[in-house]
């Protein structure tokens, strides 16, 4: 019942945007002119575009989380039978944070977490 | 004895079915819980721009919005009137395409993960057996939105800010994730209405110890960050990025943009509150009958709203406390504090559980 659920709160949250939309689309006044076309930008006429390079980092912070995020979903699975495994749970997280933190340390030893 | 709301949607259904054929049953069951989901959805939105506005002032020595209405209630619905007649400006260069797709990203993400969200028992309409897997999931669906947004707006404010967003709302998932991980260990269950049952005899901040507080913790800062709050809200750091991400957006996809923010604000207090404040459940003392039958007079749906907004108003408390970090700053708390610290209260965390520690 709960996938019918998920598929009702999907359309709902669609029909919300696209109602609420074309209803602004009717009611709402529309004058034209090339200015408030323009990018906002402190009131200056833009200069150039903004799709252009930008910092490498954020790049290399979505590398590491990827990294990281991979290795909780492997995690949960763990966390709800960890109660009737026992100690075997405990050794095998224990390895597994091992490496993973091995992978925390490397990174943050090459300073990858520093921000430039 | 605390009241199920299946009898009564248990008892809707069997109404339903006495007079029309299965699958139109079906079909008006979705149109009822349609309607419900977007009323409280929409009127949740509404008391928490509300307060948003009134804690502000008051904070600030201010008196807020007091004209339309008493106390200014109505201010809100006047100001969705206003948004509402608002022209939509599309900028010049923008990607047309993705610049209107990212407001129905962001909502849907806030809405899958509102339907998540276990109100009182049997009040609950996405009650998967893997809950909290879920709202992880779908929770993580809003960064795509401002990213969308903010990279198809073509304005370099807009794009610095999602990428600021990007950053933040990734790093600090991980933080989040590994506290989940931490009190599904802890509750032996993902399903959010196990996770509420199983504190029955008390709540898991108590129940669980050492860790728990820990995971407690890191998670309030870890879902602040996650939902673009102050002292975290770089991504639309007014005085320096106009409005960050949604710059661009005019009128009603702007609203759009907005309502989600306030609405992630509660779903990440509404989910403390689940996994570690009981959800619905009342609060009870050990053996003090008295002090517990009248906790249970209480609804609880009036318990889970309580905790909810005490938490929805912690976070305002930390904007107005906090001055705001500094990207490298936010990196750092992340990866050099919280993760660490996230990892070994994991450790912890089984520990307690194997030794039998916990209450």
């Amino acid at each position: 019942m709960s996938s019918v659920w998920l598929l009702v709160f999907f359309i709902t949250a669609i029909l919300m945007v696209g109602a609420g939309i074309i209803m602004a689309w009717l009611l709402a006044p529309t004058s034209r002119n090339p200015q408030k076309l323009d990018p906002y930008e402190c009131g200056i006429a833009a200069t150039g575009w903004a799709w252009q390079q930008f910092n490498v980092g954020y790049y290399l912070f979505a590398l590491l989380f990827l990294i990281f995020e991979v290795e909780c979903v492997f995690m949960f699975p763990w966390a709800v039978v960890m109660r009737s495994l026992g100690v075997i749970a405990f050794v095998e997280i224990l390895i597994f944070l091992f490496i993973l933190v091995l992978g925390l340390a490397y990174a943050w030893k090459t300073k990858a977490l520093e921000w430039e | 004895m605390i009241y199920d709301f299946s009898k009564l949607t248990s008892s809707l259904d069997q109404l339903l079915l006495s007079v029309l054929p299965p699958f139109w049953v079906l079909l008006v069951e979705a149109l009822l819980v349609l309607i419900a989901g977007l009323a409280a959805f929409a009127v949740l939105g509404m008391i928490l721009v509300y307060m948003e506005r009134k804690v502000c002032a008051f904070f600030q020595v201010r008196l807020g919005p007091n004209r339309v209405g008493k106390w200014g209630t109505l201010q809100l619905i006047a100001d969705m009137l206003k948004l509402l007649t608002k022209e939509l400006v599309t900028p010049r260069g923008v990607d047309v395409l993705l610049y209107n797709v990212a407001p129905f990203i962001i909502i849907m993400a806030a809405f899958l993960s509102f339907g998540a969200l276990p109100f009182a028992r049997g009040l609950h309409a996405i009650d998967f057996n893997i809950g909290v897997f879920y709202l992880m999931a779908v929770s993580s669906l809003a960064v795509l939105g401002i990213l969308l947004g903010g990279w198809a707006s073509n304005n370099k404010y807009t794009v610095i800010g999602a990428m600021r967003s990007g950053a933040q709302v990734v790093s600090y998932e991980l933080s989040v994730g590994l506290t989940y991980i931490t009190m599904v260990a802890f509750a032996g269950t993902m399903q959010l209405s196990g996770i509420v049952e199983a504190q029955a005899d008390g709540w898991f901040l108590f129940k669980g110890h050492l860790p728990a507080l820990i995971a407690f913790v890191v998670f309030l800062i870890a879902s602040t960050a996650e939902a673009n709050r102050g002292p975290f809200d770089l991504a639309e750091a007014e005085s320096e990025l106009i409005a960050g991400y949604h710059t661009e957006y005019s009128g009603l996809r702007f609203a759009f943009f907005y309502l989600a923010e306030y609405l992630n604000m509660f779903i990440g207090a509404a989910i403390a509150a689940t996994l570690f404040l009981g959800g619905w459940m009342p609060l009870h003392i050990g053996s003090w009958e008295a002090f517990n039958a009248v906790m249970d007079f209480i609804p609880p749906i009036v318990w889970f709203f309580g905790k909810t907004f005490l938490l929805v108003w912690v976070t305002m408390w930390f904007k107005w406390t906090f001055p705001r970090l500094r990207i490298d700053q936010l990196l750092t708390l992340e990866w050099k504090y919280l993760m660490p610290v996230s990892f070994f209260n994991l450790l912890l965390m089984t520990v307690i559980i194997l030794l039998g520690w916990h209450f």
